[in-house]
């Protein structure tokens, strides 16, 4: 099919100015993109404040869609449970017993733990979550990997707190809106998070690499001690997550450490819990320049002077 | 003697000729009414781990520009790219530079190659996504990587199957669009 005959402007002048002030206009829309992506790029957070209102307005439709995805969910997984129950119900019989005797051995652990804990004078710092949330949505189409929170500033969410699932850490607030937040998936390629081996003291940097994996740089080289299977948990290094939590699961060992699956997929997460920052003395004094002083630091030193 | 109209002759696919006409309101705001509930779609199904969903608010705009020329206009894209750029978790600004460029090539292409039929549209909207696709991913602020570059095949093997669909589902609203729903007199 041809264009239609109209859009040839011909002798008609007004036709022809028309057509020419389209292409200036579509032109400088062009231009003007540039320079807004241009400042994104240049400072990030430049244009949170239309992103959040905007995504305000679409969080309720997502509590909804959310609702859905895990009926879904459910409901395949009641079907593919049917499949193959036989065999399942015997594997997990046996993994009930060997569950029983862990926990046992949990317990002595636990037990110990509270022990050694009175004989430093250590308290637990396990705070209680700042609210409990649905994830409802994600940025599907695009390479970064951001999802997004049904609860935000009315919620007492702040930017910088972490996000963890039942399974363990789904990512960390990036941005705050009224009813709404958006959220660093651990897997998108800016994410860094300090890591270390459940089992031992290895620590190690999880990377997120935009496919859904982990890739994880150990910081001591030297001969790689990662072996597939391996679960790493968050170290606690630098503040934001409390340490323990579980991160990834190492799946193929590599030169300078492996990659990992993240044990908290976003796509099977229905509930997240949005944590206080574990450390947060620690975390603004990394933000401060080392020719700064604390704040804290500052009046102390007036004191003394 | 004359004989009784025909009962088609009343109506076509739009409606009922007699006494309706179209309604300006629905002819021109159901092409950025849909692209902009296609920008939408993609954050809200599904939590996914890799970037797997289609640009679908870019793939409508494409749609729509190639199945009707000269309904959008050459400057849609800078506006709806800006609500795109809300939701689509891009840097702001990539979506508006993309796609205003994509309606400024479309139309030097159709300049070039004024007649064409649907396995053209087809090959262009396929060099189009494919072009928007790695644009995006560079624009992104994300490392670019060879894991980068092979997590977005599926995204684009998947943009271009579902393109011819989201072709027909324009004409279908194109149908929709020219409904005769106004009442005269």
């Amino acid at each position: 099919m041809a264009p239609p005959s109209s859009r040839r402007s011909g002798h008609s002048r007004r036709a022809q100015y028309g057509l020419f002030t389209g292409y200036v206009l579509a032109t400088i829309g062009a231009l003007f993109g540039a320079l807004l992506l241009g400042i994104s790029l240049w400072r990030p957070t430049s244009f949170n404040g239309f992103r959040t209102s905007a995504s305000d307005v679409v969080a309720p439709v997502g509590e909804a869609g959310a609702a859905a995805r895990t009926e879904g969910q459910g409901l395949f997984d009641s079907i593919s449970g049917y499949l193959r129950a036989g065999s399942q119900n015997a594997k997990l019989k046996k993994e009930v017993e060997l569950a029983r005797i862990r926990l046992k051995e949990a317990d002595a652990v636990r037990q110990e733990n509270a022990r050694l804990k009175t004989l430093l004078g250590l308290r637990d710092t396990q705070a209680p979550p700042v609210t409990i949330t649905r994830l409802v949505g994600s940025s599907a189409s695009s390479t970064r990997r951001f999802a997004y929170l049904g609860a935000g500033s009315n919620h007492g969410v702040r930017v910088g707190m972490p996000v963890r699932s039942p399974r363990g850490v789904v990512g960390r607030v990036l941005e705050v809106g009224q009813h709404s937040a958006r959220v660093l998936l651990l897997s998108d390629s800016e994410s860094v998070l300090p890591v270390r081996r459940a089992k031992d003291d290895v620590v190690a940097f999880a990377e997120g690499r935009g496919d859904g994996r982990l890739r994880i740089r150990l910081i001591n080289l030297g001969v790689n001690p990662l072996k597939r299977g391996d679960v790493f948990v968050t170290s606690g290094a630098g503040g934001y997550y409390q340490p323990g939590v579980a991160v990834a699961i190492l799946d193929q060992v590599t030169s300078d450490g492996g990659i990992a699956r993240v044990i908290a997929d976003p796509a099977a997460t229905d509930f997240v819990a949005v944590e206080p920052i574990w450390q947060p003395k620690a975390v603004e004094s990394a933000k401060t320049p080392v020719s700064e002083a604390l704040a804290s630091d500052q009046s102390t030193g007036a004191a003394a002077q | 003697m004359i004989d009784p109209i025909s009962g088609k002759a009343r109506r076509d696919r739009y409606g009922s000729k007699i006494n309706r006409t179209h309604s300006p309101i629905l002819a021109y705001a159901t092409p950025w009414i849909t692209i902009m509930f296609a920008s939408l779609l993609p954050q809200l199904p599904i939590a996914s781990a890799i970037p797997l969903v289609p640009p679908l608010g870019y793939l409508m705009m494409i749609a729509w520009r190639l199945v009707r020329p000269g309904l959008l206009p050459v400057w849609a894209g800078t506006l709806l790219g800006m609500f795109d750029d809300l939701f689509s978790g891009q840097p702001f600004g990539s979506a508006i530079l993309l796609w205003s460029l994509t309606m400024l090539s479309i139309e030097l292409l159709e300049a070039r190659f004024p007649w064409r039929g649907f396995l053209q549209d087809w090959l262009v909207g396929v060099v189009f996504i494919a072009a928007y696709l790695i644009a995006a991913a560079m624009l992104s602020g994300a490392r670019i990587d060879i894991t980068a570059i092979v997590v977005m095949v599926p995204q684009f093997l998947l943009s271009i199957c579902i393109f011819p669909i989201i072709a027909r589902m324009v004409a279908v609203l194109d149908r929709f669009r020219l409904m005769r729903v106004r009442v005269i007199g």
